[in-house]
C-alpha cells in the first residue's frame, strides 16, 4: 500500500520540475508558478538594503488600476497561480483591495509583501474580504531604537507590532520576514521569539544580498564570519525545535558560500516580475545591467511572449552565453553561473562568472574586502529615496 | 482565530486544509497542487483523493475506511498511510484541524 500514497514533494524553488516532469524546463521555459509584482517605488520607509533598484520609477510612470488588472488576468490564463503584491510599499497605491480582489477572482493566490506601517485594521479587514491568502511583514530588527533607524521611519516597528496582531486576529497566515546583517544578527533568537510571540506561520531569516541599495551600504551591513555561522546554528537549532509551529526559511549572504546561489533558479527559468511602469524582467535587480532592453506590458506583445522570446529573457537562459569558467563547468546547470547583476555589478559584464563562486578569479580578492568591510569601520547607512540616497547623520550612525 | 499550530494527525483528528493552503487543479499543467505562501506543493493522485476527503467533519478514521472501501485494500494498511502523509503535511504547517463546532 505505501507505494499507492507517494509522499508529497517538499514544497521548494524546484516544484515547477515537479508539476513539469516530463517536459524538460530547461527547454520549454514553463511560465513560472509565481510571479512578483512591484506595483509601486513609493515607500515611507528608507531602508539601506532595499531590493528595488538605485533608479526608482517615479509614481507618474506607475501602470494604471486597468493596466495592472489586465496583468493580472493575463498571469491567470497563461498558468501563472501566485502573485506576490510588493513595492515599494504596495499600501500606497489606493487600488490595492481592487487588484487583490480582481487576482482572487481570476483564480490566483494572492500575497502581500508590506512594510505594513501605512496599514489600518479597516484596510486589512478589506484586503481579507478581498481574498488576500497571506501577508508577509518586512522587520527591521526587534529593539524600537535600532528597527526604527534602519527603516529611517519613527515608530515603525511598533507599527508593525500592531498591523501583525491584527493580521492574526483576522485569521489571515503571517510571515514574518527579518532582514538581517551585522548591525542585527545579535538579535537573532529574540526575532525568532518576537516571531513565535505574534503567531506567525513562517519566518524568513533574510540575510541582505548585496546589490543595488545594499552594494552601496555594504560597508555598514556586512557580517562577519563569525556572526553567519552562529546565526545558522541558531537557525538549524530552532527548526528543530519548532517543527510543525513554526517553518523557517533561510537565506545567507552568498559572499561567504564557496558556490553561487542559483540565483532565480537560473536566468528565465523559473522566475519574472514586473515593474511598477510595466517591464517584465527576469530578476527585480535586473533593469541594474546596462545594456539590456526589457520589454513592458504596455507594448504589443503578450506577457507569454515577452517571457517566450525576448532577448533579454534570452541573453542568459541555459548555458550558451557563458565564458570560461562557467562554460566548461560541471556545475553550470546547478548554479548556471550565479547571479547576472551581481557579475555585473562586480566584475562589469553580466556574462562573467558570479565572483560569489570559488572559481571566479575574483572571488580572493572580494571575500577579503567583505572580511574588511565586516570588520565594522562604519555603521553609518545611505538611506534609500527618489534622490539617490541620503547618507545618515553621523551621531545616529 | 486559527486552530492550533501543531497537530498531532491520529484515527480521531478531523483535519482540514488551512485558509493559506490552497488545493486546486492546475489548469495549464494538468496537475492538482497545493497552493501556499511562497510554495506550490505537488501532491499525487491518492493525496489529492485524501485531502478532497478532509473537509474538517470527517475524521481520519471515516477517510481509511473510504479508501479501504474504494481499494479493496487492509484498512489498518491504509489508515498508517493516510496518518503518514497527513502527519507529513501537518509537520510542514499546512493542516489544521477543524474547531469544535464541527464535531
Amino acid at each position: 500500500m505505501s507505494d499507492v500514497l507517494g509522499n508529497i514533494p517538499p514544497g521548494t524553488s524546484d516544484s515547477l520540475a515537479v508539476l513539469e516532469k516530463q517536459r524538460s524546463t530547461a527547454e520549454t521555459f514553463g511560465i513560472p508558478l509565481a510571479v512578483l509584482l512591484e506595483i509601486t517605488h513609493r515607500c515611507p520607509l528608507q531602508c539601506p538594503y532595499c531590493s528595488n533598484p538605485v533608479e526608482l520609477d517615479r509614481s507618474g510612470k506607475e501602470l494604471t488600476t486597468d493596466e495592472w488588472k489586465k496583468v493580472l488576468s493575463e498571469l491567470a490564463e497563461i498558468g501563472v497561480l501566485q502573485v506576490h503584491f510588493s513595492g515599494g510599499e504596495p499600501t500606497a497605491r489606493k487600488d490595492l483591495v481592487e487588484l487583490v480582489k480582481h487576482a482572487s477572482d481570476a483564480g490566483l493566490y494572492t500575497n502581500l509583501i508590506t512594510s505594513a506601517v501605512l496599514l489600518t485594521r479597516e484596510k486589512l479587514s478589506d484586503l481579507a474580504d478581498a481574498g488576500l491568502c497571506h501577508v508577509q511583514i518586512s522587520f527591521q530588527g526587534v529593539e524600537e531604537g535600532l528597527a526604527d533607524r534602519v527603516a529611517g521611519y519613527k515608530n515603525s516597528h511598533r507599527k508593525k507590532l500592531e498591523v501583525a496582531k491584527w493580521t492574526r486576529e483576522l485569521d489571515l497566515p503571517l510571515t514574518v520576514n527579518a532582514v538581517m546583517h551585522r548591525q542585527n544578527l545579535h538579535h537573532l533568537p529574540d526575532i525568532i521569539q518576537m516571531a513565535l510571540d505574534l503567531d506567525a506561520d513562517r519566518l524568513e531569516v533574510a540575510n541582505v544580498q548585496y546589490y543595488g541599495w545594499a552594494l552601496k551600504n555594504r560597508a555598514a551591513l556586512m557580517p562577519t564570519v563569525a556572526q553567519l555561522d552562529e546565526c545558522t546554528r541558531l537557525v538549524e537549532e530552532a527548526r528543530e525545535q519548532l517543527k510543525g509551529r513554526l517553518t523557517i526559511d533561510y537565506v545567507v549572504p552568498d559572499y561567504y558560500a564557496l558556490r553561487p546561489k542559483k540565483c532565480m533558479g537560473g536566468w528565465g527559468r523559473q522566475f519574472f516580475n514586473i515593474s511598477p511602469a510595466g517591464k517584465v524582467l527576469p530578476c527585480h535587480a535586473a533593469e541594474s545591467i546596462t545594456g539590456l532592453d526589457f520589454e513592458s506590458v504596455r507594448s504589443n506583445h503578450s506577457i507569454a511572449w515577452i517571457w517566450q522570446n525576448s532577448e533579454a529573457f534570452n541573453r542568459y537562459r541555459g548555458t550558451g552565453w557563458m565564458k570560461e569558467p562557467c562554460k566548461s563547468c560541471e556545475f553550470r546547470e546547478i548554479d548556471f553561473g550565479g547571479c547576472r547583476c551581481q557579475a555585473f555589478a562586480l566584475t562589469g559584464d553580466a556574462a562573467n562568472t558570479d565572483p560569489a563562486c570559488a572559481l571566479s578569479p575574483l572571488h580572493e580578492t572580494i571575500f577579503k574586502q567583505a572580511e574588511r568591510e565586516a570588520e565594522g569601520e562604519t555603521n553609518r547607512f545611505l538611506y534609500r529615496n527618489f534622490a539617490g540616497g541620503t547618507l545618515e547623520p553621523e551621531n545616529d550612525a | 482565530m486559527a486552530g492550533p499550530r501543531h497537530i498531532s494527525v491520529s484515527e480521531a483528528s478531523r483535519p482540514v486544509l488551512p485558509r493559506h493552503a490552497k488545493l486546486k487543479y492546475d489548469d495549464t499543467r494538468k496537475v492538482w497542487v497545493i497552493l501556499a505562501p511562497e510554495r506550490v506543493l505537488a501532491p499525487d493522485e491518492i493525496a489529492v483523493e485524501v485531502l478532497q476527503l478532509c473537509n474538517g467533519e470527517r475524521n481520519v478514521g471515516d477517510v481509511s475506511d473510504q479508501l479501504a472501501a474504494k481499494y479493496a485494500a487492509p484498512r489498518e494498511a491504509i489508515l498508517a498511510d493516510v496518518i503518514a502523509m497527513l502527519q507529513d503535511l501537518a509537520d510542514k504547517g499546512f493542516l489544521t484541524e477543524a474547531r469544535e463546532k464541527a464535531s
